[in-house]
């Protein structure tokens, strides 16, 4: 796993609180994670902190699962 | 319709004393002292830098550990006077054997707890946030962890509890005003039951420096807190903030003898006023807390000459000598039978928490027949044939209690409360 991966995950796991193993690549935060459309925002809103980017409303939408967040932070980073 | 009776079948607490109302009140009946200096932030250049803290620790001897009632990670979400809340009803809801599962049970359970000021502290740290770090940083959180009736909402989310959802913000008459509002909810048939209380987590920077700033607070015993809280002594120079909840179940008198609850006593009267005089200061006739009692003791049916144990507002500030000003005018001849205590000698004022566990001590009181006693009292600064229960608590029949609570504002709210014999 790439060290944004590994960051993505830490985050996930601190904010909702749920086990390690759960939290693949294609966990949904909402679906498969317990969060609410609540805690989605902030997961957003650390991944901005975490990463040094800005994540638009729109593409915080589309942000669905751990892999998605990876996805947009590398293509954001790179 | 005619008013229904209403009783109390379970209480919960998170008081400076302990976390849970048995450990609080044991410790309250054997004198126990919780004034201590602030040592979790900066007191230096405070005024007051004492209070009565909640005993924080690992959840065994009666000391507070939040994640026995709330997810680490939804703690996060929410300022301590939810979590304070949540403890505190849980613990109620569990005295009571109260755990509705049935639609109709769920629509007949509502909850009524109120706050004083509320997630001050978190307030000031958003605001702290949207300067330094601009708007795209605060939490979503930063609102429903900070609204007083989120503690009303987040303990209905968890017992789902679907009957009325309220609550009260009347400064140090929240506690007294939610019990006595959430009571004629039932009386009135729009509940059957009622989770009600007070919460309070005001023990932070912001509060104990504008408290000290509008002259509230003691500042002159910081170097001996244990002694600072000293209601109608002649030493007193304010009030020690205290934090804390306490909750208790109402119910229906049918309703509860129908599932064969305990009955800690029954909410017989309550009354209301404003003082209409000064934003922080009580009228000084008394006026308002005089009309209050008279009300709450109106709607009892009783007369002052009933009353065997008031539990004072007594917050060690000048204002004590106005509120037994009012109470001897209330009951006249009848002042040497009557034994009233301040319990916050021991635990402090927890503001908007504060009416709601000194309800509680006033069904304890009729329950053990005893009247916990008012620390401190060494050299009294007022003269009266009621007795003050000084340093040691007294065992005596206690049928009917008076509870006071008077607040900024000028809103006062009282309860009384008596035995129930089963007639």
């Amino acid at each position: 796993m790439s060290d944004i991966a590994e960051r993505v995950k830490k985050i996930v796991i601190d904010h909702l609180g749920v086990d390690a193993e759960k939290v693949s690549e294609g966990a949904s935060f909402i679906d498969d994670l317990g969060a609410d459309s609540l805690d989605t925002v902030e997961l957003v809103m650390a991944f901005e902190e975490e990463f040094g980017v800005e994540i638009p409303d729109d593409a915080a939408d589309s942000i669905l699962t751990v892999g998605d967040a990876v996805k947009f932070i590398e293509k954001a980073q790179a | 319709m005619g008013m229904r009776r209403v009783v109390i079948t379970g209480t919960g607490m998170v008081s400076p004393l302990g976390c849970g109302t048995e450990a609080s009140w044991s410790r309250l009946i054997a004198g126990g002292n919780a004034a201590r200096r602030v040592t979790e932030f900066e007191v230096e250049d405070l005024p007051a830098k004492i209070a009565c803290r909640i005993p924080f620790g690992d959840g065994s001897d009666g000391t507070y550990n939040a994640d026995d009632w709330m997810e680490p990670k939804e703690q996060r979400k929410v300022d301590p006077f939810i979590v304070y809340a949540m403890a505190a009803a849980d613990m109620a809801l569990a005295d009571a054997g109260w755990k509705p599962e049935s639609d109709e049970d769920q629509v007949a359970t509502g909850v009524l707890i109120g706050s004083g000021i509320g997630g001050l502290e978190g307030i000031v740290e958003g605001g702290y946030t949207l300067r330094d770090k601009g708007p795209r940083r605060l939490s979503p959180f930063f609102i429903p962890g900070r609204l007083i009736n989120l503690a009303s909402g987040q303990v209905s989310i968890r017992h789902k509890l679907r009957g009325p959802n309220h609550s009260v913000v009347t400064a140090c008459s929240t506690g007294a005003h939610a019990i006595g509002d959430a009571s004629r909810l039932i009386a009135l048939g729009d509940a059957d039951v009622m989770v009600a209380g007070g919460t309070e987590s005001p023990i932070c920077r912001i509060s104990l420096a504008g408290f000290a700033a509008c002259k509230a607070l003691s500042t002159q015993h910081n170097d001996n807190p244990e002694k600072a809280s000293r209601p109608y002594d002649a030493d007193r120079d304010g009030f020690v903030m205290g934090e804390g909840a306490g909750i208790v179940i109402l119910e229906e008198l049918e309703h509860a003898k129908a599932r064969g609850a305990k009955i800690y006593a029954e909410v017989v009267g309550y009354g209301l006023s404003g003082d209409a005089f000064h934003i922080t200061a009580p009228s000084e006739d008394g006026d308002g807390a005089y009309r209050c009692m008279q009300m709450a003791l109106k709607r009892a049916g009783l007369t002052a000459a009933d009353i065997d144990y008031i539990n004072a507002h007594g917050t060690s500030t000048m204002a004590d000598t106005i509120e037994l000003g009012a109470v001897e005018r209330l009951v006249g001849d009848s002042a040497s039978k009557i034994s009233m205590s301040s319990t916050k000698s021991a635990i402090g004022h927890l503001l908007g928490a504060a009416g709601a566990v000194e309800a509680i001590f006033s069904a304890l009181a009729i329950r053990d027949n005893i009247a916990p006693p008012t620390l401190n009292l060494d050299n009294p600064s007022v003269e009266t044939k009621i007795d003050l229960v000084p340093h040691v608590a007294r065992e005596r029949e206690i049928n009917v209690a008076l509870s006071n609570s008077f607040g900024f504002g000028g809103t006062n709210a009282s309860l009384v409360l008596r035995r129930y014999n089963g007639d």
